[in-house]
């Protein structure tokens, strides 16, 4: 029992630790480049949006349309508690993130006790009013010019592209870990049972609306962090974060990767982010493209890559003396053979 | 009986109407701690309405339902949301089963047990022995509830997976895992085979005898009704038409007409 603890938690965490390491020692060895560096980092903030997004949609079933707005807003919230009110960077990504639950709580508490689409409509707006909002109050947000942000991460070209692949990778596996924690336990299990029969959940004892609301909090504070990352390691922002254009993308990870898998909809993320890069080849074509291969993805696996499950790295491990075996009977095979044929020639 | 028994619920004048209709009016019932009673009643009589009122889906318009819990303490039961009854002690069943499809066995039991949660956020986001002692607390309860319904080996399937008898078992160890002392079931052996119903009833004698629960449920089979029932409302138009023991009830000449019509005069 207790050895099976620490198994759970040792094997996860030996490829958490080298999905962090080994790519950050590589970018530091220049074996990848910065450009490549720049597309994977992105990729991470891009996962912990999709993140957001699968808590809100996948895990709590509700559907939103305005996660880039939480996003924008822990961007600008980053942004001016440092500069405006001389609050250290780490201090100030929590305390962006949480301005964005806050503001999640405002717009849940209206909306969340509605039944259907409620939310999605009220989200959708929201996005676009931050936006707006982003663009016409000058004097705090700079405008439709957006906002410079030079912080150490984006202006040290030498440990910058380092730093910030280690800071947002491990943040996007510090959120997975205590996600993960959350969503098996009693808590995430109230919040599937939302998910999957809110009549039923009630009956049993849980509070649909409470729990509604947790999801949709936390889904508005992790887009918050993803924000408040995306700020300082690109230094540069503008309101343009907030549109619905951004928060479909979002959406698409977790629809790709499987609404309520984590890990589904991290790789999307990963996956997708590096697609829209590397088909800039095809130039103009690549708008072309990308809608296509998600259509294709759509259409032989409407679930998503996923579906619902979760990959398992330990499930994994117990995978391999299988393997392993499999494969020597194979090669035993294929080698007995060879040497009856040889016995037949001779 | 009612005598030395204790009063667990006490319905008086239950009404409710959407728009112009009267779904149930006056209704009144009392039950006490461990009986076995049945509502029966024609198809649309009002009895799946009476169990909504009772565990909270709908507020009743007119009428008072007073419930005692297991501390003896009295509630106003027909303002209360339906996760604040399963809370007091009013759990139930569905007609039209309704359980968390995608989840698997064991976390539909475990969901009903979250309300005696001892853990905090905090214990859940860091995985402290207190999480890990709830964990294997909910874990080993959900095991005897699953193996007194012959489910244990399905623990890790899902829900949704299941065939028709089983989830509707499924339902009932579900309300029994919050620890009810009242337990509504709707129609429970619709679409068991009598084999299957037979089980049934000797199961819900059992939890009846095991978990000193009282048990309301609606049912068709006239059968089970009269196996196991001391007592029997019958509801028609959503009103009460008679009550009594089952050989009362079905001797009551207003209960055959309700549920074979009248006799042809005139002819």
């Amino acid at each position: 029992m207790k050895n099976k603890i620490y198994r759970n938690m040792a094997i996860p965490g030996v490829v958490a630790l080298f999905a962090v390491i080994v790519p950050a020692a590589l970018i530091k060895a220049n074996v990848i480049n910065a450009y490549t560096a720049q597309i994977i980092t992105l990729g991470g903030i891009n996962a912990i949006m999709a993140l957001s997004v699968n808590i809100i949609c996948g895990i709590t079933g509700q559907l939103s349309l305005g996660q880039a707005g939480f996003e924008a807003i822990g961007a600008y919230a980053v942004i001016l508690l440092t500069q405006n009110c001389g609050i250290p960077l780490p201090v100030s990504i929590i305390l962006a993130a949480l301005v964005a639950a806050f503001f999640g709580f405002v717009i849940g508490f209206p909306t969340l006790k509605l039944e259907g689409d409620y939310l999605a409509i009220v989200t959708l707006a929201f996005g676009e009013i931050i936006r707006v909002v982003l663009v016409n109050l000058k004097a705090i947000t700079g405008g439709p010019n957006g906002k410079q942000f030079p912080t150490m991460l984006s202006t040290d070209f030498v440990w910058g592209s380092t730093c910030s692949y280690l800071t947002i990778v491990g943040a996007l596996v510090v959120i997975i870990i205590l996600l993960q924690n959350f969503v098996r336990s009693t808590y995430g299990r109230a919040i599937l049972a939302v998910r999957e029969d809110e009549i039923a959940a009630n009956a049993n004892g849980i509070g649909v609306f409470r729990y509604k609301m947790t999801g949709f909090v936390i889904a508005s504070f992790v887009a918050g962090i993803a924000g408040a990352l995306y700020a300082p390691f690109i230094g540069f922002i503008k309101p343009d974060l907030a549109s619905f254009n951004n928060s479909i993308n979002d959406l698409i990870f977790v629809v790709l990767g499987g609404m309520g898998s984590v890990t589904g909809s991290v790789l999307a993320a990963f996956v997708l982010t590096y697609l829209q890069e590397f088909l800039r080849f095809l130039q103009h074509y690549r708008l072309l493209f990308y809608p296509v291969i998600l259509i294709l993805v759509m259409l032989f696996r409407p679930q998503g890559l996923l579906g619902m499950k979760e990959l398992s790295f330990v499930k994994a491990w117990d995978g391999i003396p299988g393997l392993v075996r499999r494969i020597a009977a194979a090669v035993r095979k294929r080698g007995g053979t060879a040497a009856e044929r040889r016995q037949a020639d001779e | 009986m009612s005598s030395e028994k204790k009063l667990l619920l006490q319905v008086s004048d239950l009404s409710i109407v959407f728009g112009g209709l009267r779904a149930v009016s006056d209704f009144s019932m009392e039950l006490y701690q461990g009986e076995l009673v049945g509502l029966i009643g024609p198809n649309g009589a009002g009895k799946t309405t009476v169990f909504n009122m009772l565990s909270g889906v709908y507020t009743p318009t007119g009428g008072e339902i007073a419930f005692w819990d297991r501390q003896g303490r009295v509630h106003v039961a027909n303002k209360k949301s339906p996760a604040q009854l399963n809370q007091i002690g009013i759990a139930r069943t569905f007609q039209n089963i309704r359980l968390f499809g995608n989840l698997t066995v064991a976390d539909n039991v475990r969901i009903a047990m979250h309300a005696q949660r001892k853990v905090t956020p905090l214990d859940v986001l860091f995985r402290t022995p207190r999480f890990r002692r709830n964990e294997l607390m909910m874990t080993l309860r959900v095991q005897t509830l699953l193996s007194l319904f012959k489910m244990k080996h399905k623990e890790h399937e899902r829900a949704k997976n299941l065939p028709y008898g089983e989830q509707r078992k499924l339902e009932i160890a579900r309300a029994l895992a919050s620890q009810p002392s009242l337990l509504l079931l709707d129609e429970p052996a619709a679409g068991m085979n009598p084999q299957e119903t037979k089980e049934l009833m000797e199961q819900i004698a059992f939890i009846r005898r095991e978990f000193g629960v009282t048990i309301l449920l609606i049912e068709h089979d006239m059968k089970l009704v009269m196996g196991i029932c001391e007592r029997l409302f019958v509801l028609d138009y959503g009103r009460v038409i008679a009550q009594g023991t089952p050989a009362e009830v079905v001797s009551n000449p207003q209960v055959v007409k309700a549920y074979l019509g009248e006799e042809a005069t005139g002819i």
